[in-house]
């Protein structure tokens, strides 16, 4: 028998032997996240198995059955609980499912055990997590959850005057005359721009900045060209940029290139791009808080603070990192996962990477507030 | 008989045949060498019998009947685009070919005005650029010399008049922009014709940024003065303002856009904290914030 078909059959054994194994003693977590019927569910006989039934049903997004595992059912509604999951409000929670979690025993007793649950969730813009730390408790045979609710504030019904400004754009018409006057792009201009070489690839870091009196909706691309200048590679900075920009308003943005190195760059052909767009001034947004935190998890926190009485439904944040020069060296993003109401703060957290952080020395952070009813 | 000379009667007999069996060849063809677009004119032929006469030129071809010998004609707007047309008559046997040039009429009809941009800050030296195609009645570009004259006229202040002759049918001159905001009209006149642009006169960058604070409910209310660029124009509703309190271990910043040319908004009360604001490049005034209790 050749090396080659020993090596086959190993494959195709080893192959078998773990689709047996993994049958027979399935990971639960795994099982509940591919969709195994409530059969599945095991006998709340241990904190980890009740914690564990608890993720499955809200996994599956069975309600009724997950509210009616809990042990503090009787603090709050259905209703409540469903909204803490879900978002009493249009948001990315919304629309999010549970990719994986894990769960922690932080202490037990014979009676009572309190257990840290990591839910991370997968919206269109990425993950995010929930941590919960749940106090599961012995009732006869079985253990029960009580969940810690985060009851999401209800706006009181009122009427907030907004004095509300908004562009709106007429273009030329099709039929109209090749001389025709039309409306002129937003001129915006790149105010900073630099590479870096991270993490085994290019990193394009700058700012752009509207400097006219009308609102843009801008994009960025940029083309790493070769000594013989040739393209090497064309990226854009997707959501690593504020779009729409306000009169003299400034973005961050960041532009990946992974797997080039920027020795093989000789120049870098930038290509932002603005178009006027209807838009509005309102909501403001107030970051509040604002604190860099250290090593060994360098980050940048604050609160968001809605100042206006629309409600917005998903909030995206972007930091721009400086050295003590005032020279950019990182940008870095996030989003608020639920609705931001008026005067309601809600935590924010943008990582900064560990060996960047002893670098930064300030910072400027800005939010970029998408409602669902932000053009009616 | 030798080879050769049975073939060069052979050639005169087919060429004596082929000569006496045509019928009678076109004739000259008679045209103006020149015509102005839209105006009528005709051709002459020469001969007799039937042929085709095709005119062909930029973007339009014609083709009449003809009865040789006649004249054939164009009435007013048959031919009307600007150019060199080709001419052809073809009889049964033979055609005939000739050219000639159609020209605009020297009467200006339409003006295709590009006046760029169409908005931009006061006080622009030169920022205004306008260029006028003059076209007659046919759109056909009026290669003679044409003045043209162009105005500028805004809100205040007096409007700047230029005038400029084409060339090749073109004119294009460059203005300053007013010192006050406002719409400007931008015209151009091409004898009693005249075509008008809106340019948006807008105001500059703030050149003075000043800022108050007052106690509120536990909180600073922070409000700018009225903000002007540096010839006094109130700054474009909707600027970003940025204010920035700094206080022991942290930071709060809202991003306040101009609304009737103030911006006004609340940070959390700190007591020692640092408050600045900025528009753009240009900074304001910082305050220190004190309780009071």
């Amino acid at each position: 028998m050749t090396g080659g078909r020993i090596l086959a059959v190993t494959i195709v054994a080893v192959t078998v032997l773990v689709v047996i194994l993994g049958t027979a003693f399935p990971v639960p977590s795994v099982l509940a996240l591919a969709g195994a019927e409530v059969g599945s569910l095991r006998t709340p006989s241990s904190p980890q198995a009740a914690v564990d039934n608890l993720v499955q049903e809200i996994n599956r997004r069975d309600w009724s059955d997950a509210y009616d595992q809990l042990a503090n059912k009787n603090e709050f509604t259905e209703l409540d609980f469903v909204r803490d999951l879900n978002g009493a409000y249009f948001s990315l929670r919304s629309y999010a499912s549970l990719d994986s979690f894990d769960l922690h025993l932080l202490h037990a007793s014979a009676d009572e055990a309190q257990v840290r649950l990591n839910l991370r969730w997968s919206s269109v813009v990425g993950t995010f997590e929930d941590a919960r730390d749940l106090q599961v408790t012995r009732a006869g045979n079985q253990w029960q959850v009580a969940w810690p609710i985060v009851k999401e504030p209800r706006v009181p019904p009122q009427v907030i005057p907004v004095n509300y400004l908004r562009w709106d754009v007429i273009y030329r018409g099709a039929g109209d005359d090749w001389g025709e006057q039309d409306v002129e792009s937003p001129h915006v201009r790149i105010v900073d721009m630099h590479p870096v070489d991270r993490g085994g690839g290019v990193v394009l870091l700058g700012e752009l900045l509207n400097e006219d009196v009308v609102p843009a909706f801008v994009a960025m691309k940029a083309t790493l060209l070769s000594k013989n200048g040739s393209a090497i590679a064309t990226e854009d900075a997707f959501d690593k940029i504020s779009h729409i920009l306000l009169p003299k308003q400034v973005t961050p943005f960041r532009i990946d290139f992974p797997a080039v190195r920027l020795s093989q760059v000789d120049s870098i052909r930038m290509n932002p791009s603005s178009s006027l767009v209807a838009a509005s001034a309102d909501p403001v947004i107030e970051i509040a808080d604002q604190k860099l935190d250290g090593l060994p998890e360098p980050s940048l926190t604050g609160k968001l603070v809605n100042q206006s009485g629309q409600i917005v439904n998903i909030t995206h944040v972007l930091g721009t990192f400086y050295n003590s020069g005032g020279q950019l060296v990182w940008v870095s993003d996030g989003y608020a996962n639920r609705a931001l109401l008026p005067q309601t703060p809600i935590s924010f957290t943008l990582q900064v990477p560990a060996d960047l952080s002893s670098q930064v020395s300030s910072y400027r952070v800005v939010a970029s507030p998408y409602s669902s009813t932000r053009f009616q | 008989m030798k080879p050769g000379i049975a073939f060069t009667l052979a050639a005169c007999f087919v060429a004596a045949t082929t000569v006496f069996a045509l019928p009678p060849r076109v004739g000259a063809l008679e045209l103006p060498k020149t015509v102005v677009a839209g105006n009528a004119f005709s051709v002459s032929t020469e001969g007799s019998g039937e042929a085709v006469l095709y005119i062909v030129g930029p973007g339009q071809v014609l083709r009449r009947k003809v009865q040789l010998g006649e004249e054939v004609l164009f009435h007013a707007g048959e031919v009307h685009n600007a150019g060199h047309y080709s001419v052809f008559l073809v009889g049964p046997s033979s055609t005939q070919s000739s050219e000639f040039e159609v020209t605009s009429t020297d009467q200006a009809s339409t003006l295709s005005f590009l006046a760029k941009p169409s908005r931009l800050p006061v006080d622009v030296h030169d920022g205004i650029s306008g260029v006028v195609y003059v076209l007659d009645a046919f759109r056909n570009l009026i290669t003679q010399p044409t003045a043209a004259s162009f105005e500028l006229s805004g809100l205040g202040g007096a409007a700047q008049t230029r005038s400029a002759p084409t060339r090749n049918g073109v004119a294009w001159i460059e203005l300053d922009s007013a010192a006050k905001a406002g719409n400007a009209q931008f015209l151009v006149h091409v004898d009693k014709v005249s075509e008008k642009r809106i340019v948006q006169e807008v105001p500059g960058d703030p050149c003075t940024l000043r800022m108050s604070a007052r106690q509120s409910d536990g909180r600073i209310e922070l409000e700018t003065d009225p903000l002007r660029d540096c010839r006094g124009n109130t700054v474009s509703d909707g600027t970003i303002v940025t204010f920035t309190e700094r206080y022991d271990g942290g930071e709060t910043t809202v991003d306040v856009p101009l609304k009737r040319g103030v911006a006004r908004t609340t940070v959390p009360a700190h007591d020692g904290s640092v408050i600045s604001a900025a528009t753009g490049v240009v900074m304001g005034n910082e305050i220190r914030w004190r309780s009071q209790r």
